[in-house]
């Protein structure tokens, strides 16, 4: 009953590469995510720093260009990123005739322990605290308005 | 948060999974008795009832006193809020979408312009 992931989609009319770098390159990213972008794919590492104050520390799980894009977040810094301390973010990037089929999903909803990592930098942003009240809410709340599927 | 409600205290009430049990039973059985809960649920009827106390400063539930019982059950206008305040957050990702939609495309079309604009010059 509890979703476990957010996943969304959409056609990009654009070819795969340039969709790829702007998912991926630091330069691009900081256009559409974050203000400060630092991604170190041989490492397997990154940073996003965010205009509210909030850091949040990647570990690149996949880098496949251009096809998927894979990371965790959510855990502290210094900290290994665990199921239930971070959440896993997945870009999948399709050609679809001169077109690319964008697809992310975040999962790992059903599995942070919440109680237990109350002090995480997960847990403190209050954002993705509600994306996880979302996920378990809107199945009591049907037609909230949620541009989400499964 | 109408009522003085942090999100704060709101995420407080929700981020335990007893908690979050006791929200799922009341949401299935609309007004229930904190025995009955317990009934339900591995813990005691005072387990339930401090999980309740958390839920109700939280503004999620309300309590109404039927005889010698205290009922307790959702209270929908604040579930309505805290939907609404996650419906904005978890379009997030549907603007990061579009935001990368848009740079894409803006690219895509400045690279056909370029591309025709050569092989109008090959033209010439």
């Amino acid at each position: 009953m509890v979703p476990s992931r957010i996943e969304k989609e959409l056609l990009i009319e654009a070819p795969v590469d340039v969709v790829w770098r702007i998912v991926t390159e630091p330069d691009q990213i900081k256009q559409w995510f974050s203000q400060e972008a630092e991604l170190d794919p041989k490492e397997g590492v990154g940073r996003l720093a965010f205009r509210d104050g909030q850091t949040f520390f990647l570990q690149i799980e996949a880098f496949e260009p251009p096809r998927r894009f894979a990371f965790r977040w959510g855990h502290s810094e210094h900290t290994k990123p665990r199921p239930d301390n971070s959440m896993l973010v997945e870009f999948t990037l399709q050609a679809e005739a001169g077109s690319t089929r964008l697809r992310v999903v975040e999962s790992g909803f059903d599995q942070i322990g919440w109680a237990d990592e109350k002090k995480s930098t997960y847990f403190d942003d209050h954002s993705r605290g509600w994306d996880f009240l979302l996920g378990r809410l809107r199945d009591f709340a049907p037609g909230a308005g949620v541009a989400e599927h499964e | 948060m109408s009522r003085g409600v942090s999100e704060e205290t709101l995420l407080e009430a929700v981020a335990d999974t007893s908690r979050r049990r006791v929200l799922d039973l009341l949401l299935a059985h609309g007004e229930v008795t904190p025995t009955a809960l317990a009934e339900e649920l591995p813990f005691t009827r005072q387990a339930v009832t401090k999980h309740l106390a958390v839920l109700d400063r939280a503004g999620l539930v309300e309590s109404s006193r039927h005889g010698r019982e205290v009922r307790y059950s959702i209270r929908p206008e604040h579930l309505d809020v805290a939907v609404r305040a996650m419906a904005r957050v978890a379009a997030r990702w549907d603007a990061r979408l579009e935001a990368i939609k848009r740079m894409a495309e803006s690219e895509a079309a400045a690279r056909r312009r370029s591309v025709s604009h050569r092989a109008a010059q090959g033209l010439e």
